[in-house]
């Protein structure tokens, strides 16, 4: 069984629907109550998503992220919940419009070319669970913080390019891009950290060793270094602002490659079994 | 009972004759309870603004009449000739002048397109002539109307929204580099007209911290004192470059106030944090090639004049939407006139009836004496049951047809309603 052929499914697909309109209502016509309800409607998705999460989850007797279906809908349901997360922490509701298409593009992942049955998973334990569930959030909230990058640059090119348009006036400020992309490297970084750490408690018990060099490992370290780089960077005189967030659009190709090429096709060399 | 209005504004009148003609809100409910005191009007608010002064009044009588009377009352009480303002003053009536009170509250007849402090000028005219029981169920309608639809204008459209003016384009560029302007500084280089205008905008946004800096140091000091801002003298100029994330400049002179040289130093001092440069100045005070510094933002008079172009166009966009808003509400304020108007007539219609049913039995009360009194009682009530049956159609189809309400007024004319004595017409040899 899959996410999306479940109620609570297609009731997260419809709110995160209802909380895209309102988001984009909000940005093109302002109005307080769009906002506001978006922010509602997102928070009624998150539950129903959670709820569908936890459906699935018992059916398969583990933590959905077994196939790349069930892990992107685990990946989504991170991303909103770091989004919601930093909304609140930073008052700043313009980027729901940019992270919900995004949200709902892994979800029709789900709905579209996922499999009727999910696999069953072998029992890893709970600390394998953490492992993957931590990377995900990591996964998630990077690829909030490369969203928010890319805005700054888009927003930083509108206005030093003294040719305003329309669009510039409802991006976020600079200064607030920055703080929500810094936040969500943050806590990006602690998940991967924390994932790494019961990764290696796990590799650990069935090996004896605590860290196995494969492809995955190799790439988990990259992007944390990478992710380091980048915020040791955007506090530097020289590279603060426009350049450090181009070292996180970067940063995040790591990212990608991890969870696509490293997560698909090498996969076979990180196996905790 | 009509609604007029009588006023001038700033498309009828310079600012000389609007001033002359204005009126403080104390002055402005003096005129009103003088006029209501004569007995020209019913109900009565002046509205004066910097861009406007109208009397809007409630009446019963002739349109002439009432026009002529608050007219003379206009001029006498700013003590100046009628013929002096041939041409600067307006007159409506009815929904043309709820319209105009509509337009007004929407901020579509100001001068800055969409302004915000009118709304709050209509309510307070408002609020004081109905503490002043100058206003009755008519304009307290209106008014309360008016408010709603300038409410509405701002709520569903943007032509409240955004900056107009230069100095306010350039607040708002800065918000968008640095979110709310309470955790930045800024220095204001010149203390000219524009620069002064800048200074209050940044203080009027919050700005954590604002210093001025002039030539001379004298203007500079007194700017300072006036917007609530740090003196700095003219040769601290470049330290505070390295200080402040905004600067204005607004300098007389034909060189570079900031040059690329001194500017690069100074992001080098503040570590490449984010610098907006606002230059006011004509001919420029700033080196346009320190917009290629990184992390600087410069913009000149021309980059904001064309923003503030495109918000001109952007709002002037939203006039229609405003303008149905108006519509509606004034069709809203019609239908309700209309209806209240007939309710009116019909109520003064039964009053009549049954006045002229007493004067005809009172007339007759020789003829009526020869039945009992029980007799005499069932009569009365029976005629007084045939005035209801005569007037019950009539209300039903008032009620259910707007058409019908709208034409209703004619049921003054018809009946003589408005005539003082004209119930008595209707008992024996009264025609």
């Amino acid at each position: 069984m899959t996410l999306s052929f479940t109620t609570m499914g297609y009731a997260t697909a419809a709110l995160y629907m209802a909380s895209l309109a309102c988001y984009l209502r909000k940005l093109f016509a302002e109005g307080k109550w769009a906002g506001r309800a978006a922010t509602m409607l997102l928070a009624a998705g998150l539950t129903t998503h959670y709820l569908a999460l936890l459906e699935r989850a018992f059916s398969i007797h583990s933590v959905p992220y077994q196939d790349l279906y069930g892990s992107t809908s685990l990946l989504a349901w991170f991303l909103v919940l770091t989004y919601l997360a930093l909304e609140l922490i930073h008052g700043e509701r313009a980027m729901g419009a940019f992270i919900l298409p995004l949200v709902l593009l892994l979800l029709g992942l789900d709905f579209v070319v996922a499999p009727q049955a999910a696999p069953q998973a072998p029992a890893r334990g709970s600390i394998f669970a953490l492992h993957v569930t931590s990377n995900i959030l990591a996964y998630s909230a990077f690829t909030l913080s490369f969203v928010y990058s890319v805005v700054y640059l888009v927003q930083d090119r509108l206005l030093r390019g003294r040719r305003p348009v329309a669009m510039m006036w409802r991006l976020p400020p600079l200064e607030d891009l920055e703080q929500m992309t810094r936040s969500g490297v943050w806590v990006g970084l602690a998940g991967l950290v924390v994932g790494i750490s019961f990764g290696m408690i796990v590799d650990r018990r069935l090996t004896g060793a605590l860290l196995q060099p494969d492809p995955k490992v190799v790439i988990s370290f990259l992007i944390l270094g990478f992710y380091v780089v980048y915020l040791s960077l955007s506090r530097s005189p020289a590279w603060r602002g426009a350049r450090a967030s181009v070292v996180c659009v970067v940063s995040y190709c790591a990212v990608i490659f991890s969870y696509t090429v490293v997560n698909l096709f090498l996969s076979r060399f990180h196996r905790f079994y | 009972m009509s609604v007029y209005l009588l006023g001038l504004n700033h498309r009828t009148a310079g600012v000389a004759v609007r001033e002359r003609l204005h009126f403080s809100v104390d002055d402005g409910l003096r005129a009103a309870e003088a006029l209501r005191r004569e007995g020209l009007v019913e109900e009565v608010v002046v509205l004066s603004t910097c861009n406007r002064s109208e009397v809007y009044s409630v009446a019963e009588r002739a349109a002439a009449e009432v026009e002529g009377g608050v007219e003379r009352h206009f001029c006498s009480f700013h003590s100046i000739e009628p013929a002096q303002l041939n041409g600067c003053l307006y007159r409506r009536r009815d929904r043309d002048a709820v319209e105009h009170l509509y337009r007004v509250a929407a901020g579509l007849d100001s001068m800055l397109l969409g302004e915000a402090e009118i709304l709050g000028q209509v309510r307070e005219t408002y609020l004081a002539a109905q503490r002043a029981g100058l206003t009755g169920p008519i304009l307290n309608r209106l008014f309360q109307a008016g408010l709603e639809v300038g409410k509405r204008v701002r709520a569903e459209t943007r032509l409240g929204a955004q900056a107009m003016s230069v100095a306010s384009a350039a607040m708002k560029l800065a918000e968008q580099i640095f979110g709310a302007l309470k955790h930045n500084s800024a220095a204001v280089l010149g203390a000219g007209a524009m620069g002064g205008k800048a200074a209050q905008q940044l203080k009027a946004r919050g700005i954590g911290g604002l210093w001025v800096a002039s030539r001379t140091a004298e203007h500079g000091r007194e700017m300072a004192a006036r917007v609530g801002a740090q003196w700095a003298p003219w040769e601290k100029s470049a330290e505070l470059l390295a200080q402040v994330d905004i600067v204005v400049t607004s300098v007389a002179g034909s060189e570079w106030t900031l040059t690329r040289e001194a500017l690069a130093a100074a992001m080098h001092a503040r570590g490449n944090r984010r610098m907006f440069l606002i230059d006011l100045g004509v001919p420029r005070n700033i080196d346009p090639a320190a917009a290629e510094l990184y992390n600087v933002f410069l913009y000149g008079v021309d980059d904001l004049e064309e923003i503030v172009q495109q918000n001109r166009q952007a709002r002037e966009g939203e006039v229609p939407h405003a303008e149905a808003i108006v519509r509606e509400h004034v069709e809203k304020f019609a239908a309700w006139q209309s209806g209240a108007n007939a309710v009116n007539a019909l109520a003064e219609l039964r009053q009549k009836l049954r006045l002229q049913r007493e004067y005809f039995t009172d007339a007759r009360s020789e003829e009526l004496a020869r039945f009992s009194a029980e007799e005499r009682e069932r009569i009365l009530r029976m005629m007084d049951d045939l005035v209801e049956e005569l007037l019950r159609e009539p209300s039903e189809r008032l009620m259910k047809d707007r058409e019908v309400r709208e034409r209703a007024v004619l049921l003054r004319d018809l009946f003589g309603l408005n005539a003082p004595d004209s119930s008595r017409r209707g008992g024996r040899g009264g025609a």
